[in-house]
């Protein structure tokens, strides 16, 4: 047994689709799905824009929320996309990012330190039995009030995904009229930052124009 | 247009300085960036939204030609088989609308096949753009999943860098489609004309050679193993790497085997040669792929019907990839060591580090399973029917592999890829990726226009009897222009393909495939498209139809040959299935045997 070689991982492929029992050592981590978080910088342009979000229909591809805007730069716009997908499957998503023509630069930030944010407006009806109880809610989420009418009024809150789920979990037994969110944002916290190759073991990036050299 | 601007924008056409610039129209602008380009035919039809650049074109008289083709979709299949010839861009020049939309399938068949064309289509005025206007479509936006890249060019001061950019996105990297939707305002507005010598891309860059690390690790796999096997696509021959992967074979001793677009970048005649692989691969070399310890995919892209299940393709083997894509990196199948980079680049890097070896085992094991079920050999037709082999088999004896095969889709495709032993590169020229009917012709066209300008090979076109009529009006243009193309339509009276699955897998309910008793008198077809017309209908016609056709060499010939419609193509990997769960001939004649 110990001097046969490993299986291949097209054998293991083949395991798990005759679900046949797969070893410890034999697990994949890359077949594993997760949720990552993309940035993408692009040129400012509808036509771009339209180019990254049709890729996802086009391919497939998972696409669970995407926020787009300009930076300090105006010709060019970052947008964040969260996806969800195994190893293969996002290295798919950032390579076929990266191959179109109008996108600068492709990061995952998911394994990287980094924030992430997301805005949300709510829009919530109120008596004066349930009003402290909709503005307790708002502070433990620090969020705020921006727009109040006798009837409704508009809570403001952000932070990461989790926390806006969790805050309009806890506002639905008041009556949500209307909720708008933006999608998650996100940066890393270093000033440079290198996404790791999620098929390292397989493939260390190629270099470009002719000059080869590792990293 | 006052004639003295364009004798003195001669002289400035290279300058940098935009004072020496002359001040052109769009439409001019257009035609002169394709003379800078270097551009020598367009495949074309004119319609209002470019009636601007067909004027202008008939004004200046450029340096390239102009080739009117019939239907558009024949327009942007031409400029394919263009560009596999010549391995230079195709070039297709169409209106706005009904054009722009007849170029759709071209544009998606180039886009699967990584075939560079540039496809220019005109489009209604910028401010009459999304009010449904007369012969208005949303070019960009019907083409945005099908193109490499595409533009909308909504400033004539951006046209000439458009076109530069254009041609550049797809000559480079893995090649593919780009459309540039031009206004017709912008043909007719003024801007000084530079054409930039260095494209402004700045999202965009092409790799080049692979990382060092991972060609040692190649180079110790390719060692290691002892089943190796070269599995070769279309991307050696588009980065012109046949040469290093013949000298990689046979320093090594790996056997070779190609995908249909790979046929001609490893001679068939070699020892190391497996032929083609796949749904209608030989038998040995879909049990070489199954057994291998190694393989080693070089511009191939794992298509589905080379890997049948993909989940048990190969099993036992480790994977290297070279591709210039890396988006093709362990999209089908995980790659165990990816090269990233030009196949030819990548194939010199690798050249050095591999050690000779000795594989003598084997080629003794592959040998066994080409005995087991030998490839080149069908079943000689009882009655007085001509074997549709045996037609691909004299072609080959006609040219000795010195020709350019243009196939269009179906049974007549794969025999032409089993039979035909190709020996050089940029010598099969077919419809892979999107199998579009009705793609053999114009390419053929587009070949036997590419042979105007450097090779001088037989172009030579096999065509179905379903297929042929897709684009047979691109007749008239071969016609016109003398091309001596050699068309053969195997003639069986049938979807021949569709009637195979339908015998095969849906107990022979042959639901519309049935072609008779309307299908076309080809020799007439033929005729009436000033071309000449031949037909056989037994064997001993088949040789003397070919002489004869081989004495015209100022337009076309079609050579019709009436096939059985029962003849089927063997080996053959059900889609979905293992690859080496393959039915042969033996299979068949087991069936009809039990009925
Ligand atoms: C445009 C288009 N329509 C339909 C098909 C599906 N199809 C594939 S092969 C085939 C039959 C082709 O018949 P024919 O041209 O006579 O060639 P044969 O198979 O008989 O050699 C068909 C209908 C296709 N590939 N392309
Ligand atoms: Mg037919």
């Amino acid at each position: 047994m110990s001097d046969e070689a490993p299986l291949t991982r097209q054998q293991i492929r083949r395991k798990r689709k005759f679900g046949e029992p797969i070893l410890p050592e034999e697990e994949d981590e890359a077949e594993q799905e997760h949720r990552h978080i993309i940035a993408v910088e692009l040129e400012n342009t509808i036509g771009a824009l339209n180019r990254v979000t049709n890729l996802f229909s086009a391919r497939g591809f998972n696409l669970e929320s995407v926020a787009v805007g300009e930076t300090e730069e105006p010709s060019v716009a970052r947008l964040t996309l969260v996806t969800v997908g195994n190893d293969r499957i996002v290295a798919q998503i950032t390579r076929q990012l990266d191959n179109l023509v109008n996108t600068y630069d492709v990061t995952d930030l998911t394994d990287a330190e980094h924030v992430e944010r997301e805005l949300c407006l709510l829009k919530v009806q109120y008596t004066s039995e349930t009003r402290p109880e909709i503005l307790d809610i708002k502070d433990i989420f620090r969020g705020r009030v921006v727009n109040v009418t006798p009837e409704t009024m508009v809570l403001e809150v952000t932070g990461p995904n989790k926390k806006i789920n969790a805050f309009v979990g806890m506002m639905e037994e008041h009556g949500i009229e209307e909720v708008a969110r933006s999608g998650q944002v996100a940066m890393h916290r270093a000033l440079e930052y290198e996404a790791p190759n999620p098929l390292a073991s397989a493939d260390a990036e190629s270099t470009t124009n002719g000059s080869a050299s590792d990293e | 247009m006052p004639t003295d601007t364009l004798q003195s924008s001669d002289s400035a056409t290279t300058a940098n300085g935009a004072h020496d610039a002359p001040t052109l129209k769009g439409s001019e602008i257009f035609v002169r960036a394709l003379e800078e380009e270097g551009v020598d035919r367009v495949f074309g039809h004119p319609g209002g939204a470019v009636i601007k650049i067909y004027d202008a074109m008939e004004r200046i008289q450029p340096s390239y030609d102009h080739v009117l083709v019939r239907h558009e979709q024949g327009g942007t299949h031409a400029a394919e088989g263009y560009a596999k010839a010549t391995g230079r861009v195709g070039t297709v020049l169409v209106t706005s609308g009904p054009g722009a939309t007849n170029t759709v399938t071209g544009i998606a068949d180039a886009y699967l096949d990584s075939v560079p064309i540039v496809v220019f289509t005109g489009q209604v005025p910028t401010h009459l753009i999304g009010n449904d206007s007369f012969q208005e479509t949303d070019t960009t936006g019907v083409t945005r999943s099908i193109t490499k890249h595409n533009f909308l060019v909504r400033d004539v001061n951006e046209l000439a860098s458009t076109v530069r950019q254009a041609y550049h996105i797809a000559r480079t990297g893995r090649p593919g489609p780009v459309v540039v939707d031009i206004p017709k305002d912008v043909q007719m507005s003024e801007a000084p004309f530079l054409y930039p010598e260095e494209p402004d891309l700045d999202g965009y860059s092409v790799p080049g050679a692979a990382a060092p690390s991972q060609v040692d690790r190649a180079a110790q796999m390719i060692e290691e193993a002892e089943k190796p096997l070269l599995y070769s696509g279309g991307g050696t021959i588009n980065a012109d790497a046949p040469e290093a992967l013949t000298r990689l074979a046979r320093k090594a001793n790996i056997p070779v085997t190609t995908t249909l677009h790979g046929l001609g970048a490893f001679p068939e005649t070699d020892d190391l040669a497996l032929g083609w692989l796949g749904m209608h691969g030989f038998y040995h070399t879909n049990m070489a792929v199954q057994n291998a310890d190694l393989i080693i995919a070089c511009g191939a892209r794992f298509d589905d019907r080379v890997t049948g299940d993909v989940e048990a393709w190969a099993p036992n083997a480790e994977i290297i990839h070279i591709d210039i894509d890396p988006s093709c990196i362990s999209k089908n199948v995980y790659a165990d060591c990816a090269l990233i980079g030009d196949a030819q680049e990548v194939l010199q890097q690798l050249l050095p580090k591999v050690e000779p070896k000795d594989t003598t085992d084997w080629l003794t094991q592959i040998d066994e399973w080409r005995e087991e079920c030998p490839p080149y050999e069908y079943e000689a037709s009882e009655n007085d029917d001509i074997a549709p082999e045996s037609v691909v088999e004299q072609l080959y004896e006609k040219t000795q592999g010195d020709a350019v095969m243009v196939t269009d889709v179906g049974q007549h495709q794969m025999w032409v890829c089993q039979y035909y032993k190709f020996g050089q590169t940029r010598s099969h020229i077919s419809s892979g990726g999107l199998g579009t009917m009705g793609f053999g012709l114009p390419a053929a066209m587009g070949a036997a226009f590419g042979m105007r300008e450097g090779r001088d090979l037989d172009v030579v076109c096999v065509s179905g009897d379903g297929g042929f009529v897709m684009n047979a009006q691109e007749l008239s243009v071969a016609a016109r222009h003398g091309l001596p193309l050699k068309i053969a339509v195997l003639n069986n009276n049938y979807l021949g393909m569709v009637r195979q699955w339908q015998s095969l897998f849906h107990e022979e309910r042959f639901s519309h495939t049935d072609l008779r008793p309307t299908n076309p008198d080809f020799v007439k077809l033929a005729e009436a498209h000033h071309c000449v017309g031949l037909r056989a209908t037994s064997p001993d016609e088949v040789g003397d139809v070919i002489d004869q056709a081989w004495t015209v060499d100022d337009r076309p010939v079609l050579m019709e040959f009436q096939v059985p419609k029962e003849e089927m193509v063997f080996p053959m990997v059900p889609a979905g299935a293992a690859s080496d769960d393959m039915l042969t001939e033996m299979f068949n004649k087991e069936k009809m045997a039990e009925k």
